[in-house]
């Protein structure tokens, strides 16, 4: 169905790294009259930054499944919207669980070493359940290569977390090594989300790299850590855009769905940043708030020593304790409104990143193909002006090359085309898992809450017959 | 400028100390007041049966500084040395909401017009808590001298609630404040004086040691009480900022928001409560902490009282020796004896009576804030609940 100049293309495509760490040039010619060879180093993600990123080296895993690759996704491609809807429907009976434990000490990195826990009944994973050991270098391994893999052809690909989580705990607590169980603690939780959401993706849990390293027992040992780390990528891509808007291309946009989408992803980014630093700021007071209950719990402990009334200093002693159990309450809260909303939020800003770098990816194949335009009408021009000129095999030449060109276009209008599609696919997706994500988290949230106030219902009421007794 | 006026709450309020206001025969309340700017006006209104005013009712205007003057003539009055002396009322401070408030206008750009508009709200609910907090102790003051036998004859109480004109208490000048920090500089000398002096009553005995070790462990209860609060309150502010931020994200169409909107603010205003809770504990423990201080200068006087009986005996026993001024010295004696048997007697049934409405009084309270908790706590459940079944079933 696709002529071999395109899947030549199409192969080149996917794998700009297949060849090792070489400054590939995606689409356009070293053609020396190439006006827009300087914006393609630019644009390119091939630039020779991002080279030791993307490769990893002569990794023989890539390469052979490559082709393979091509044809499973042009079967998703091909789908009819009403198999799509099946395979959605089917997602929601999603029966994998993963569990990411046993955070282990590496040299510095406190949390480098994990346990990965596979469970599930899906056919595409070899066993039942599954038990691998993986550095936390690997995680960022493989969001790198899904991100060259997926990325420009307009899927979402879920951000691995950040190697520095930058810690807001404005708070010293005081307590001992509070940080760093902390850090273990948000580092572990952040890689689980990220798996889950990986693994909901359809097309990504089918890759076979995620596949690999779900189950494998050994992997390939990723290139240069410093390199892979999530912010890296994501920078990478931020840059991409930025010189995308550099560029003087201004896109028609003849889709209107797409700039209203994009506002609405600039809106959602705005006020999904401001809950999140309302939310952090609750964690930062409601951790105060306990460490302030703890100390006035003991000073009530002390008052009701001091008293020489006896049932008052029972009562206030009574009342130092209640106030101690609101403390952990408050403590287990604090935890609560961390992990569920304020690392929900968090992940959600990336994850809009991630979507903000797609419709930009779409800009820039629009932009390809605006450029394959240009270049085919040049070749038209040269070989009209080569019709009057007598040269026969320049002529055969320049025929050649038009067709080439003509053949670049169609791809780039397919790919273009291909883009706009997955992206409404995706976006859609996205907007049906963010409902569903937010309304999980906060149900669970406000269970929480439920929790604590039956807690304390449960201290008040049994500190009542005391106060009571004071006579 | 704000005012308050007959409130229903105020019984609420009213509950540091108890068992005031019981005698029909003198019955005063702060039934208004006015802010403006710095200074707040009460109206002390009172209703009396006793042939020594001259109306059976009356009100009177009157200002912070002159409940500071009444408070600082009785305790002057050498007469009253064997009595615990109601604390004075603390200086009406809005500081905290007034600089919240200069705060919010600053930031008034950066926040949606809602947003504003909710903190103003909170602001403002936090200013009319203050001011109800500021007359309730200043109305508290004056119940306690009623309700006392002999304070509520005082001439210069009396003064306080008839006189209609203005009682022109000028503010002290240098010479008085100076003397006023003097006076300071004895009493931490006073605080040496009765650890030192040689008790020979151990009822006074226990009450000194009690008292001093008590009143430093009610300072920092209080103090840290009042921390809690604090945080409390930053918590329900940050629910406030929340549910400002989810209502533009609500735009999406998305009903989990608009719970989670009306959860937090729901949240918000269980935070707020819970604070005021906390609230009247902090304020119980402010209070006592005041009048342990009291009680504590009760101490004082009489040590002081003691030192000078001592010291009256031994000059008796010099003039003896010397065959000098007897007559005087012993009259000297004789007088330090008589006010020194005196601050005890009166001072031993005062500080057992103040050790019976202390305990009373933390009693009330704590039964009352264990009670508002454990309804709060309960709203808050079904409120919850209510939000978790309506997510779920969608």
């Amino acid at each position: 169905m696709e002529s071999p100049e395109a899947a030549r293309l199409s192969a080149e495509d996917i794998s700009p790294s297949s060849n090792g760490p070489k400054a590939e040039p995606m689409l356009l010619d070293d053609d020396p009259d190439d006006l827009f060879a300087e914006a393609t180093e630019e644009v390119s993600l091939d630039s020779p930054e991002r080279q030791p990123i993307l490769s990893d080296g002569p990794s023989p895993v890539i390469t052979p499944v490559t082709p393979v690759m091509i044809s499973s996704r042009a079967d998703v491609f091909d789908r009819s919207p009403d198999q799509d809807e099946d395979e959605e429907e089917n997602r929601d009976t999603f029966d994998i669980q993963i569990s990411v434990s046993d955070p282990e000490k590496v040299g510095k990195d406190v949390c480098d070493s994990l346990s990965l826990c596979l469970q599930t009944s899906l056919s595409i994973f070899s066993r039942d359940e599954v038990c691998v050991k993986r550095r936390f270098s690997d995680f960022l391994g493989l969001h790198s290569k899904l991100a060259s893999k997926y990325m420009h052809m307009g899927y979402i690909v879920p951000p691995a977390p950040e190697k520095s989580i930058v810690g807001m705990t404005k708070v010293k607590v005081g307590k001992e090594d509070l940080s760093s169980v902390e850090f273990v603690e948000k580092r572990r939780s952040a890689l689980e989300r990220y798996l889950l959401r990986t693994v909901k993706h359809p097309a990504l849990l089918k890759d076979p790299d995620v596949l690999q390293f779900l189950e494998s027992s050994e992997l390939p040992r990723a290139v240069s850590t410093q390199a892979l780390s999530g912010a890296g990528i994501l920078r990478m891509v931020n840059k991409a855009a930025d010189a995308v808007n550099k560029m003087t291309i201004k896109m028609n946009e003849s889709d209107a769905w797409f700039e209203e989408k994009q506002q609405q992803f600039e809106n959602l980014d705005v006020q999904l940043r401001k809950l999140h630093a309302s939310v952090e700021s609750l964690v930062c007071h409601r951790k105060e708030l306990s460490v302030n209950t703890a100390s006035f719990a003991k000073s009530a402990a002390m008052l009701g020593n001091s008293e020489d009334h006896t049932a008052l200093s029972r009562a206030l002693s009574q009342l130092a304790e209640v106030e101690e159990k609101i403390d952990q309450l408050h403590q287990d809260q604090a935890c609560a409104d961390f992990y569920l909303i304020s690392e929900l939020l968090g992940d959600y800003v990336r994850l809009i990143t991630a979507v903000k770098g797609v419709f930009d990816q779409r800009m820039k194949t629009w932009a390809k193909c605006q450029d394959a335009q240009v270049m085919l009408q040049r070749k038209r021009e040269a070989e009209a002006k080569l019709q009057h000129a007598n040269k026969p095999d320049k002529l055969q030449q320049a025929k050649d090359e038009i067709r080439e060109w003509e053949g670049k276009v169609q791809q780039g209008e397919r790919d273009f085309e291909q883009i706009s599609k997955n992206i409404r696919r995706e976006v859609g997706r996205f907007e049906k898992d963010r409902v569903k994500d937010f309304r999980v988290v906060i149900i669970k949230y406000l269970e929480s809450l439920v929790h604590t106030q039956q807690q304390m219902i449960k201290y008040w009421e049994a500190f009542l017959p005391e106060a009571k007794a004071i006579a | 400028m704000t005012s308050i006026s007959e409130d229903s709450d105020k019984e609420k309020v009213r509950s540091v100390s108890v068992d005031l206001n019981n005698d029909a025969s003198l019955v005063i309340d702060i039934p208004d007041a006015l802010c403006e700017r710095d200074k707040v006006k009460f109206t002390v209104h009172t209703k009396t049966t006793l042939s020594s005013f001259q109306k059976p009712e009356f009100s009177v205007p009157r200002q912070h500084e002159e409940f500071i003057w009444l408070h600082d003539t009785i305790v002057e009055t050498e007469e009253y040395a064997g009595l615990i002396i109601p604390p004075a009322p603390p200086k009406p401070d809005f500081e905290g909401p007034r600089e919240k408030m200069h705060k919010l206008g600053e930031g008034e750009s950066s926040m949606t017009k809602e947003e504003y508009a909710k903190m103003k709200q909170e602001l403002e609910a936090e200013y009319l808590a203050v001011f109800k907090k500021t007359v309730q102790v200043h109305e508290v003051f004056l119940q306690r001298l009623s309700s006392h036998p002999i304070f509520r004859k005082d001439r210069n109480f009396q003064i306080f609630l008839e006189y209609d004109q203005d009682l022109s208490v000028r503010r002290k000048n240098a010479k008085e404040m100076f003397g006023g920090f003097f006076k300071n500089m004895v009493k931490s000398a006073d605080e040496v004086l009765i650890s030192g002096v040689k008790e020979v009553d151990e009822f006074f005995e226990q009450e000194k040691t009690f008292l001093l070790d008590y009143s430093s462990k009610i300072k920092d209860a209080s103090a840290k009480a009042e921390k809690m609060t604090r945080s409390h309150k930053n918590v329900a502010d940050d629910y406030n900022h929340i549910s400002g931020a989810l209502n533009s994200t609500a735009a999406d169409n998305n009903t989990a928001f608009k719970k989670t909107i009306s959860v937090c603010v729901l949240q918000k205003l269980e935070d707020r409560v819970a604070s005021d809770q906390e609230l009247k504990l902090t304020e119980l423990l402010r209070y006592y902490t005041r009048d342990i201080q009291a009680a504590k200068d009760l101490l004082y006087r009489r040590a002081r009282a003691l030192a000078d009986n001592e010291n009256s005996n031994k000059a008796l026993d010099k003039a003896r020796l010397k065959g000098k001024d007897i007559a005087q010295a012993e009259e000297n004696q004789k007088q330090c004896l008589q006010k020194f048997d005196k601050l005890s007697e009166s001072g031993k049934k005062e500080l057992t009576s103040f050790k019976a409405r202390r305990v009373v009084a933390f009693r009330k309270n704590l039964i009352e804030m264990t009670e508002l908790e454990i309804k709060h706590a309960k709203n808050s459940v079904s409120l919850l609940q209510g939000s978790i079944e309506i997510l779920n079933s969608n």
